[in-house]
């Protein structure tokens, strides 16, 4: 008769441990070490009752190079960037800056949730940008229940049907007239990872 | 007075009736608003979502074209607002991002300095007008006109130039001058839900709930908004969002709608017509005094 046991955590030889540091060198994310894990972050935040991992936690395992943990998290896309956490943190930690930077790595590693809308709307916005310079939230809306959930933009007809009527349904993309330039300076600008490269001391 | 003005995307789209209630209102004070030349998007929360300094030249690109006007800078929409400030901020704080910026920008003949005030109306009304000269010019006293003030996230948080980051009151005096009747509204500041009703509903649209709610278990028959998601949110999903948590039939207005409508300008002007929740029966009182 074996009693036996089973992991259901990683051990920190499971983690990333370059995860912490690629985070903190981006900007408004310096300070992810401060976290005293007082949990007020949690505590503040609208959503953090329907993410996976509450904000707090989200600091922790981040800092602890849990990568795949934190970037395959609901959490990320939940936060609505509503700053809530970062006026309230004690150790004033610019905690929506942090998550900015965990969704800009998520994207870049393709970990979001499969069939999630939000990074599907993030991209679709960024590409209708570039091309564009402007947005025109009727054609994003449309692009993405095409994308996402094409049975739930047919039930929203009648909301579709009213800004029709109230001429809040842009036809026509709206555009800049100088794409070129806006093209040439994004171009221009580089990849730059969102790295801080250095705060002013 | 005069300011150089930066409308964003959603005031050509579905926030229409803000820019109609703005530039109604600031007509009516005398206030000129000038449209800067091929503003761009300024990003939103989207696409600082994917490449952040892309984000931060898109913005950069705007206050470059706004600020050889010499004039302070108009910013209506809360997306708008917090990200051009984010970039000023960015700016300051990362040479090595500013550099980098700049170097973009002066590429394509545009040179970023960091001269226009960026401010929102509800700044410029409280205090470039202020509230005795706001009394002053009102018309029509929004008699019966029970307000919740709902200022949403991201006009005050991080970045409050100009109130309070839980418990801003500037919309609150704004509107008292105007005769209406503001209730205690402590959730003013809770977030809208944002993009999430739309593609997280049942969270997104529960958070939109509990401020309708609220709104109307405080004696609001009016909800005022600044920013046009916030409005989109309380003002588009009534049906979906009383069958899934409760009976809500509050309408959602732009607190410039209200503002407008006490300067004597008509309900056609100020776009109070496109909403999903008619605001006819709130603004009822008022009518009565004009008449």
């Amino acid at each position: 008769m074996g009693f036996t046991v089973r992991q259901t955590i990683k051990y920190e030889a499971e983690t990333d441990p370059g995860f912490a540091p690629l985070i903190k060198e981006k900007r408004g994310c310096e300070k992810l070490e401060a976290c005293i894990q007082c949990g007020t972050c949690s505590g503040v935040c609208p959503l953090s009752i329907y993410m996976d991992h509450t904000p707090r936690q989200v600091i922790l395992l981040t800092r602890s190079g849990f990568r795949d943990e934190v970037l395959k998290s609901n959490t990320i896309w939940l936060c609505a960037s509503c700053y809530e956490c970062t006026v309230s943190c004690p150790k004033d930690i610019k905690i929506t800056d942090i998550i900015y930077s965990l969704k800009q790595e998520a994207i870049r590693a393709r970990a979001y949730p499969r069939g999630f809308p939000i990074p599907v709307l993030a991209k679709e916005f960024y590409k209708m940008v570039r091309g564009f310079g402007r947005t025109t939230e009727s054609f994003l809306v449309v692009k993405l229940l095409l994308k996402t959930n094409i049975l739930a933009g047919l039930k929203m007809w009648k909301l579709g049907l009213q800004l029709v009527k109230s001429g809040r349904f842009g036809f026509v993309p709206e555009s800049i007239k100088n794409r070129g330039q806006l093209q040439q300076i994004l171009e221009r600008v580089g990849e730059g990872n969102g790295t801080n490269g250095g705060p002013k001391k | 007075m005069s300011y150089a003005y930066y409308p964003g995307c959603s005031l050509k789209g579905m926030g229409r009736s803000y820019e109609e209630s703005l530039l109604a209102t600031f007509r009516a004070l005398g206030l000129c608003l000038d449209e800067i030349d091929d503003w761009n998007c300024c990003g939103a929360t989207a696409y600082m979502s994917v490449d952040e300094d892309k984000a931060i030249a898109l913005a950069a690109r705007n206050l470059a074209i706004a600020e050889p006007a010499g004039k302070d800078l108009v910013v209506p929409c809360s997306a708008c607002y917090l990200v051009l400030e984010k970039t000023r901020k960015h700016m300051r704080e990362y040479p090595d991002t500013r550099k980098r910026v700049c170097s973009a920008l002066e590429g394509a003949g545009l040179r970023y300095g960091e001269t226009a005030r960026i401010r929102h109306p509800l700044e410029v009304l409280f205090q470039d007008v202020g509230v005795e000269g706001l009394k002053k010019a009102v018309k029509r006293p929004l008699k019966g006109v029970k307000v919740a003030p709902y200022y949403g996230c991201q006009i005050v948080r991080p970045f409050s130039n100009f109130d309070h980051q839980v418990y801003p009151v500037v919309m609150d005096r704004l509107l008292e001058a105007c005769g209406a009747e503001v209730v205690y509204y402590p959730l003013k500041t809770r977030c809208c839900g944002g993009s999430l009703t739309g593609t997280i509903e049942e969270a997104g649209q529960r958070l939109a709930y509990i401020l309708l709610h609220e709104a109307e278990k405080r004696g609001a028959n009016v909800v005022a908004t600044l920013c046009p998601l916030c409005q989109f949110n309380l003002d588009s999903y009534h049906e979906s969002i009383t069958r899934r948590f409760g009976q809500v039939s509050v309408p959602t207005v732009y607190f410039t709608q209200l503002v407008g409508y006490a300067l004597g300008c008509s309900y056609e002007e100020l776009g109070l017509g496109r909403h999903r929740v008619p605001a006819r029966a709130a603004l009822e009182g008022a009518e009565t005094v004009a008449a």
